[in-house]
This record gives C-alpha cells, sequence and structure tokens, in this order.
C-alpha cells in the first residue's frame, strides 16, 4: 500500500492507492474515475453556494446538461446530452450539505452513468471563494466509452473544467462569454 | 453587412455575412467607421497563427459609433468609441489588478482549453485573433458585436477625428506598455528594435517617460526616418553591425533598457526558428537572428528587457546565460488596452503624442484584400493602413 507522502489533493496522484482513498471519500465504488477542479471566483461562499445549491440553475452554465427536474429538497432528475445525439438519465439525491460550505451528491441504484461528488465552497481572502468540484463517475462503456465521450467533446472531465470556467463567468460578470455574433450561432454551439 | 473574412493563407475576401446582434446584456453593436490593419493581422494573412478557421473575421484595431446596446451597456447610442483588442469583463481577480490582458472571463470556456493546454492558463479574449484567443469576430467589418461594453470602449470626445485616436485600441497603449515595461530611468539610453507602429510610440514614450537617447534599429529607410523624426538616433542593421554600433554608441556600456518590438511583424509563431536554424547553419543572415536575442546581448549588465514582441510557441537558444549572468530583467505580455486608454486620450488631446503620422494610406473596406496584399508585399513605404467602410471603392 503506497499513500502519498505530499499535500497534493487525491485528484492530481499519480498513486493508484492514493486515488482509490480520493474516490472511497466520496464514491462507494471502486470502479468509478475521479475527477477534482478548482476555480477560484470573485464572489462570496454564500452567494455561490445559493446559486449552486438550487439545481435548476446549473442548466444555465451546465452546456451538456439538457435539464434538472426538482423531485424534492434533496432529490433531483437528471437529463444529460450523451455522445451521437442521445441522452442520459438519473436521479439524483442530496447526501450531505453544510450551508456555505457543501453540496455532496450520489445518483440512484438504476443510473445510466453512476456518479457522485461533492462541490467544496472555500474562503479565498479578497480573491473571493475557491470552488472544489470532487466527481467519482462509472463510465460507460468503460475505456471505450470515455474514448468516445472524449471525441464528441463529452468527456466528463473536460465538461467539468468548462462547467467551472462557466460558472465562474456567470457569477463573476453576470453573464457566460460567448464568440458567437448572431443568436442562430450561439444555439448552435450549444446543441 | 460586408466584412472581411480569412479563408486561408494570402486568401482574405470581402464577404457578406450575418449582421451581429446583441447576445448578452453588457454587449453592444458598433457600426465600424475606421479600422486599421495590424501588423500582427500579416500573421494570419501568412497563415502561421493556428486555430484559424475560414470564415473568420478579421481585425482588431478599430471605432465607430453605438448603434445598439444591450441592458447592462453604459454606452448610449450614436456615441463615438474606440474599442481596446483586448476583451476583458473588469470584474475578475486579475482585471481588478488591471492585468486586462489576463481577465480570466474574457475568452469562451470551450476556447479556454487550448490555452490552458498550450501556456497552463488560458488568456483573455482578443477581437479577431485565432480561436486561441476566443474565435471572437473581429472589426474590419461594418459592424461588431462588444462584449463587456460597460468596461471597455472608450468614448471620444466631441472634435477628434477618428484618425488621432483610432491607434488606442492597440498600438499606442502596446508602445505605451512596451516603454513602461523597460522601466526607464531619467537619463536612460533605450534600444529599440523594430520601427513598426509599436516600435515608433515606444520610441515617442520612451522619450515622455524621462529617456535621454533613444536608439531605433530597423532595415526600412522611410521606417528609420520616422523615429528619427520623434528624436531617436537610428541603426540600419543593413549598413551597420548592431551590437558593435550600440556598444560604440553608449562608450561601450550598452543600452539601458532594450524594447523588441519585431516579432510582431518579422517573426511568426513557430516557423520562425526552423528558418531561423536553416540561416544560422548555412551561416546567412546572423544579423537576422531573432531580435529578441540580439537585445539581450547588447543590454547592459542589471539592464531591462521590454518585449512587445508576440511570440507563441517555443523560443530555441535564447540566451538563457547571457540573461542570468548580466542580471538583466524581462517585461511582457498583450497589452491591458484597458489600463493604458484614458491617460494616453488625453495625452493625443494635449498634443504629446502623435499618432496621424503613422497614416499611409485608406482605403475602403471593399479595397481590404488589396490593403493585405499592398501591406504584406512593401513595409517600407505602407506604414499603416486605415480601412473605412464609408469610403467608396478606389478607381482600379
Amino acid at each position: 500500500m503506497t499513500m502519498a507522502t505530499d499535500d497534493a489533493p487525491p485528484t492530481t496522484s499519480k498513486l493508484s492507492e492514493e486515488r482509490a482513498s480520493g474516490i472511497a471519500a466520496v464514491s462507494q465504488s471502486r470502479r468509478d474515475d475521479l475527477i477534482g477542479r478548482s476555480v477560484t471566483i470573485n464572489r462570496s461562499r454564500d452567494e455561490l453556494f445559493a446559486y449552486w445549491r438550487d439545481f435548476s440553475n446549473l442548466p444555465s452554465f451546465m452546456d451538456n446538461v439538457e435539464r434538472i427536474d426538482i423531485l424534492s429538497n434533496t432529490t433531483s432528475h437528471w437529463v444529460v446530452k450523451a455522445p451521437g445525439g442521445r441522452t442520459v438519465e438519473w436521479d439524483a439525491a442530496i447526501t450531505e450539505e453544510k450551508p456555505g460550505e457543501l453540496i455532496a451528491w450520489t445518483s440512484a441504484e438504476d443510473a445510466d452513468v453512476p456518479n457522485s461528488g461533492r462541490i467544496e465552497f472555500r474562503d479565498a481572502g479578497d480573491r473571493g471563494t475557491v470552488v472544489t468540484a470532487t466527481i467519482a463517475y462509472d463510465p460507460p462503456a468503460g475505456v471505450v466509452g470515455k474514448v468516445i465521450a472524449k471525441l464528441f467533446q463529452r468527456e466528463p472531465a473536460i465538461q467539468a473544467r468548462r462547467d467551472l470556467r462557466r460558472f465562474k463567468q456567470l457569477m463573476e460578470t453576470g453573464e457566460v462569454a460567448t464568440a458567437a455574433w448572431t443568436q442562430k450561432q450561439r444555439d448552435e454551439e450549444k446543441a | 453587412m460586408r466584412a472581411l473574412t480569412w479563408h486561408g493563407k494570402h486568401d482574405v475576401r470581402v464577404d457578406t455575412v450575418d449582421d451581429p446582434e446583441i447576445l448578452n446584456p453588457r454587449d453592444a453593436i458598433i457600426k465600424i467607421t475606421s479600422t486599421a490593419i495590424c501588423g500582427s493581422d500579416l500573421h494570419l494573412y501568412d497563415g502561421y497563427i493556428p486555430t484559424m478557421q475560414a470564415g473568420d473575421i478579421l481585425g482588431h484595431e478599430f471605432m465607430g459609433e453605438v448603434v445598439e446596446t444591450g441592458p447592462k451597456s453604459t454606452l448610449q447610442k450614436g456615441q463615438r468609441v474606440v474599442v481596446p483588442f483586448t476583451i476583458a469583463c473588469g470584474s475578475c481577480y486579475h482585471c481588478g489588478k488591471h492585468q486586462y490582458s489576463a481577465c480570466d472571463n474574457g475568452n469562451p470556456a470551450d476556447n479556454q482549453d487550448i490555452g490552458q493546454e498550450m501556456y497552463g492558463q488560458p488568456m483573455s479574449g482578443l477581437f479577431g485573433y485565432s480561436h486561441l484567443t476566443g474565435g471572437y469576430a473581429g472589426g474590419q467589418a461594418e459592424y461588431v458585436r462588444v462584449p463587456f461594453s460597460d468596461v471597455g470602449p472608450i468614448v471620444v470626445p466631441d472634435g477628434l477625428d477618428d484618425e488621432e485616436v483610432l491607434f488606442l485600441s492597440d498600438i499606442l497603449p502596446t508602445g505605451w506598455q512596451a516603454a513602461e515595461n523597460a522601466s526607464i530611468e531619467p537619463g536612460d539610453t533605450v534600444a529599440v528594435w523594430g520601427c513598426g507602429p509599436v516600435g515608433l510610440f515606444a520610441v515617442q514614450s520612451a522619450f515622455l517617460m524621462g529617456a535621454h537617447r533613444v536608439i531605433a534599429i530597423d532595415h526600412f529607410p522611410h521606417r528609420l526616418e520616422l523615429a528619427k523624426k520623434f528624436g531617436a538616433e537610428t541603426i540600419n542593421f543593413e549598413e551597420s553591425k548592431t551590437y558593435e554600433a550600440l556598444m560604440e554608441m553608449t562608450g561601450g556600456i550598452g543600452p539601458d533598457a532594450v524594447i523588441d518590438a519585431v516579432g510582431l511583424e518579422a517573426h511568426g509563431f513557430f516557423v520562425d526558428n526552423v528558418v531561423d536554424q536553416i540561416k544560422a547553419s548555412l551561416f546567412l543572415g546572423t544579423d537576422r537572428t531573432h531580435s529578441i536575442r540580439q537585445a539581450i546581448h547588447a543590454c547592459r549588465k542589471g539592464g531591462r528587457v521590454s518585449m512587445p514582441a508576440v511570440y507563441g510557441g517555443f523560443v530555441d537558444k535564447f540566451p538563457l546565460g547571457a540573461f542570468m549572468e548580466k542580471g538583466l530583467t524581462l517585461k511582457t505580455g498583450q497589452t491591458s488596452v484597458q489600463h493604458y486608454m484614458p491617460a494616453l486620450l488625453n495625452a493625443i488631446l494635449e498634443g504629446k503624442i502623435d499618432t496621424t503620422f503613422l497614416i499611409s494610406h485608406r482605403m475602403g473596406l471593399e479595397d481590404a484584400p488589396k490593403g493585405y496584399e499592398m501591406f504584406h508585399n512593401n513595409q517600407n513605404d505602407v506604414t499603416k493602413i486605415v480601412l473605412k467602410p464609408g469610403l467608396a471603392v478606389a478607381a482600379q
């Protein structure tokens, strides 16, 4: 058993045991892949938490999420774009919540893409808030599915990075940056 | 609308494309009255810049009239504005420090991937300059969509001609930042490589910042004459040995600060190293080595190196030893245009900086492809082409 001796997060580790401990922290499944992304946003913890906690807001910056239906205070139904014009769906439940600090979730057992994770909000002084997303997921059809997803730029690691950038843009500037110059172009970009 | 679009190496065309629309609350639509072809546009023209796509609208030096505004824009219809080429949000950490060209949010999220992979962190968006910097449509067109119009564009006071203020969009602030990055002290001798627009504005700026002498280096006689007009001494590198001349002209000390303003016009992103190596291996053109290498070689011990020149990839044979042993300081970066605009507009109003001397040609937008070809083929006489969408096509 080799565990890291440094201070770097498990999501950046080269050691499989260290990564496994990172996965175990957010998921029951040993088969999962692990993604970790942090972004610093020039807004308060409370403001960012409040926007994220209302899951109906998430499609405004998660381009891959077609829609989220709120089922109860802690459960929601997700419809997410997949390669080849298909969609994947799952129910998600909040498993832990600390206002202004943390939201953790896990998908229901029959999820198309089993996933779980946590969004953490930490003070960053005059730079605002560090938002860290840690996501464990079971890639559909394993490695092949991952490659296909990557080809279609629906690979979760790429999407997580882009989603967090769009979240930052929306929170800091009030809008999501686009290089389109007509509405038609922007709609095509999102499709 | 009509717009100058890129289709490949040495292939730019004026096409009819969709008119821009307001897409985000802080947007404005500007009707272009004047737009210039930049030396760095020639890189796109020469096909050196990766991530270009057929149909991309070029142009990052432009100004015009506000014709439409989003609900969060602070501009008003009818105002005349100059637009900075850097697209910055004004609300992120970097914008807060006035490092506008490092804005976190000006570049769309998907396009940030390329910069993140290439440079470690993505840079801000730029108008009309490849998808690495956002893929935004540029201003060599009848209209342009300007994001974050509440923090970027500067309103031009009545009574000033387009030509007096147009260069606030890029090259004047870039020349000024180049001089500022040289941390000039009173009495300094400053050497400037390249007498293109940026170099010439750096010459003027260096004197305003207290330089005692400025030595300008180029091989185009007309451009050296312009530098001389602003009080610079000159070295024509085709007639004189640059390093030796600089050493003799500074009493064996070397310039206190050196500014490399060449890369913008003479060096591509990736091919320059290859060309350079071939030349070196054949013992050809040793006077044409990377200007930055020569600048570091000539700079006095403990001196300062400023590099407004655009470099995009990796540079071979960077003289790291000379850099370290002589204890030099290097400052560089894309220009934080928004930071400099207000003060430079004042400098123009007070007559401290001359901008109009630069313009050698004026053309209608429809003539833009001809303009690119002329600029590409004759950099001695063509110092700056200004395109005016309202201007009729010149008689053939």
